[in-house]
């Protein structure tokens, strides 16, 4: 097996993939085996082994909702993220006459959402607002992108806004967005649009509780702060309705269909629980690491830049500190010049270093980042774009492996301009 | 050695990357993630992925993807829609190794500390008298691979591997059948790996690239016979598709010019030529070249699986000899420009190049 678990014969290896996926928690793994085995029964069922099933789903949903600021009956449980940010699009966006194909108004999105929002969006022929070079929202635009379509409306051209979604955290570059002043901006200038938030890479960074104020509909994944892989869930506050994509049974208050994933709810009930109590002292902690890496990178690798921070600030000196705040504490993102992701990535597995470039599509194969490009990051310099992600795990020997091999591995391409 | 083989997800590379990994070599394998448009064939559906990374799953060595899509476009793709528009009957294979898999790909390969690339073509590596690496034919010729990868110099060559050129096909598929390799059975891989038989196949691939122009037949006297629709897509020699079928004794494409919309056909002894300029030459090294320029005997192939025509007389244009004429034995057809030819001494490859208009 070619995972060698850190330690083992002197080998350190530097897991720094967390916003892909992270390992779970183990008091999360313990907590959904028994409904692996013992506790199997099928929630939805009439007997008594079924309602202890469905005890443990109530109770699971009590505690998230909490977590996520919101009511029971707000949660609706998924099978992750893409399908939750589907349905928040999609299903928020329908009209009830036909409920497959016409959109009950214009949905409108960030240009560096991920592809499960920014693609649905696309399909419903909806709008996209830039960002500036950090990633933030463009409010200005969003500002005439709602006033626009409200024109459009009154003048009987158009149906108006019907959902506005820009994510929490962005997955490649960290930018945690405005969502409260983009909150009022919406309430302001679209009243009848319902705001939608993909929080799947927040949960570790931000209170959700606090954002869930803000927003009518919110989804995470809870393989991104130690759950399991193939669960998530999607808040719908009462000032949202949704139609379901996927209707059957009638779980999930009828707007999701499908025997719910019990193990995996209830782990990522645990998860979260424990995501949420060391999210001060983890954002603090990994702040820290992640300064580190990207100062030890900045010094050390010539050509780097860290993306998203002002071209204008070389390394950072002690008194001149690159402001941070503003992304992830998790989330480090630079691109190197001469240098390209893939071949860098090679080299990293070598030497045990787990990283990633951009998003990746279902071959394998790397695609251009539409993050990047919305940020303005010239195209040559993006084919070097290398991102390291920490995550409950993560120590400080791996930061220092990783500060130990990038360099070497990135002279070692420049010298053939790979 | 450390090996990076390229896996196409078809049965030749699959079996390539288990000679090598049998052989003792460290081998990791990878698939060039080249076009992504539709396409129903070739080395670059994500189904041929899956099967060159189940293969190296089975083979229990590592496999990557590389995305080379914009050099693909820029090298391969682009030129290809451009000779046609310029009348040209361009070979995109050879372009794709010349370009990527035996530059790109052999770079980055060396970048990332290999000691060589490897491939499935159906060709071998052998030692010309001077000791010097030379392509040469494999040992199932009508598989053989020699002619698509004439452009490899020597230098280049000292990095290449070729493992299954010593092989039949029937002995490649009976390896890979023996490793229960799921590739085994596969067909080969025929037709330009973008361009989609569903999607319209060739005219309409380039007619959603360039304008394409009707034309005019016209007799080598000069006289108007029919018309074709898409000048463009017509390649001298072509008989069929012009539409004079039953007309008296075959026609045939004698010259295409795209500017003037007009194509002159005639009967196939007008297609007769002594002999053809080529450019673009490259030569495996520069003893290649010496050994023509001191008259040796070669013979000449003229398409990926032709037989070897006789040639009575080679000359050299330029210092570099990236320009050369060679001169039938016996009159042969045509080639059509943008074709390659590849020169041979018995089977080994000195060189090759493309065809020249008139």
């Amino acid at each position: 097996m070619r995972r060698r678990p850190t330690g083992t014969l002197g080998i350190v290896s530097a897991y720094l993939d967390h916003a892909a996926t992270g390992p779970m928690r183990p008091d999360a793994v313990e907590a959904m085996l028994p409904f692996l085995t013992d506790r199997y029964a099928n929630p939805s069922g009439a007997h008594r082994w079924a309602r202890d099933a469905r005890r443990a789903i109530d109770e699971a949903r009590e505690e998230l909702a909490e977590l996520l600021g919101a009511l029971p009956g707000d949660i609706v449980y998924t099978s992750g993220g893409t399908e939750a940010d589907n349905l928040a699009v999609f299903a928020a966006s329908r009209a009830g006459a036909d409920p497959v194909t016409v959109s009950a108004g214009v949905v409108v999105c960030s240009a560096i959402e991920h592809h499960a929002v920014l693609d649905p969006v696309e399909q419903l022929g909806g709008r996209v607002v830039g960002v500036d070079a950090t990633g933030r929202l463009d409010t200005e635009e969003l500002v005439e992108v709602l006033t626009a379509e409200a024109a459009r409306r009154e003048a009987g051209e158009g149906p108006g806004v019907r959902l506005v979604s820009v994510m929490a955290v962005n997955n490649e570059i960290g930018t945690l967005q405005p969502l409260d002043r983009i909150a009022k901006l919406v309430r302001r200038h679209a009243p009848d649009a319902v705001l939608h938030t993909d929080a799947v890479q927040a949960f570790c960074w931000t209170d959700l509780a606090h954002v869930a104020r803000n927003v009518d509909l919110l989804n995470v994944s809870a393989h991104k702060f130690g759950g399991p892989k193939g669960v998530g869930a999607l808040v719908v506050r009462p000032s949202a309705a949704v139609r379901p994509l996927q209707v059957g049974g009638g779980q999930e208050r009828g707007r999701r269909s499908g025997t719910q994933n019990v193990a995996g709810i209830v782990a990522m009930t645990v998860a979260a629980r424990l995501a949420a109590a060391d999210r001060e002292a983890e954002i603090a902690r990994l702040g820290a690491l992640r300064d580190r890496l990207l100062d030890g990178l900045l010094a050390t690798v010539p050509d780097i830049v860290e993306t998203t921070a002002p071209a204008a600030v070389p390394a950072a000196g002690p008194d001149r500190a690159i402001d941070r705040s503003g992304r992830a504490a998790g989330i480090a993102h630079v691109c190197i010049a001469g240098v390209e992701s893939e071949a860098l990535l090679f080299l990293l597995e070598r030497a045990e270093v787990f990283a990633s470039a951009a998003s990746s599509c279902s071959s394998g194969a790397m695609e251009p980042s539409h993050v990047l490009a919305a940020i303005g990051v010239d195209p040559a310099l993006a084919r070097g774009s290398l991102r390291l992600s920490l995550g409950w795990t993560t120590t400080a020997a791996e930061i220092d492996h990783a500060l130990a091999v990038i360099p070497g591995a990135v002279a070692q391409l420049r010298r053939f301009n790979v | 050695m450390q090996v990076l083989v390229a896996m196409s997800g078809g049965v030749d590379s699959s079996v390539a990357a288990a000679m090598l990994r049998d052989e003792g070599h460290e081998v990791v394998g990878v698939t060039l993630k080249l076009w992504g448009g539709d396409s129903d064939s070739g080395c670059c559906s994500v189904s041929d992925v899956d099967d060159a990374r189940r293969v190296a799953q089975q083979l229990d060595i590592e496999h990557l993807v590389f995305n080379f899509g914009d050099d693909f476009m820029a090298d391969v793709v682009g030129p290809y829609v451009a000779d046609h528009a310029a009348g040209l009957t361009p070979n995109p294979c050879i372009e794709c190794n010349r370009h990527l898999k035996f530059d790109r790909l052999l770079v980055r390969a060396e970048a990332l500390g290999f000691d060589a690339v490897a491939t499935g073509h159906h060709a071998r590596i052998t030692a010309a008298p001077t000791g010097a690496p030379r392509i040469t034919r494999g040992v199932d010729p009508a598989k053989d691979q020699s002619y698509v990868l004439h452009m490899l110099t020597a230098e280049q060559l000292a990095r290449v591997l070729l493992p299954i050129g010593g092989l039949t096909k029937a002995e490649v598929r009976a390896r890979a059948e023996a490793l229960s390799l799921r590739t085994a059975g596969k067909p080969d891989s025929q037709d330009v790996c973008f361009i989609s038989h569903a999607g319209g196949g060739r005219s309409r691939f380039l007619g959603d690239r360039i304008e394409l122009r009707p034309g005019r037949l016209v007799s080598s006297s000069g006289e108007d016979v029919g018309s074709v629709e898409s000048v463009q897509l017509v390649t001298i020699g072509q008989r069929r598709g012009l539409g004079l079928a039953g007309d008296g004794s075959p026609r045939y494409a004698l010259d295409v010019d795209v500017d003037a919309g007009t194509v002159t056909v005639g009967h196939a002894d007008e297609l007769l030529v002594d002999g053809e300029r080529i450019g673009s030459f490259t030569w495996v090294d520069a003893e290649a070249r010496a050994q023509v320029q001191s008259g040796r005997t070669v013979t000449a192939q003229v398409s990926a699986h032709g037989e070897p025509l006789d040639v009575s007389a080679v000359q050299l244009h330029d210092p570099g000899a990236a320009t050369i004429s060679l001169t039938w034995a016996q009159q042969q057809r045509r080639i059509a420009p943008g074709q390659s030819i590849v020169l041979f001494d018995g089977a080994q490859v000195l060189g090759g190049g493309m065809v020249l208009r008139r």
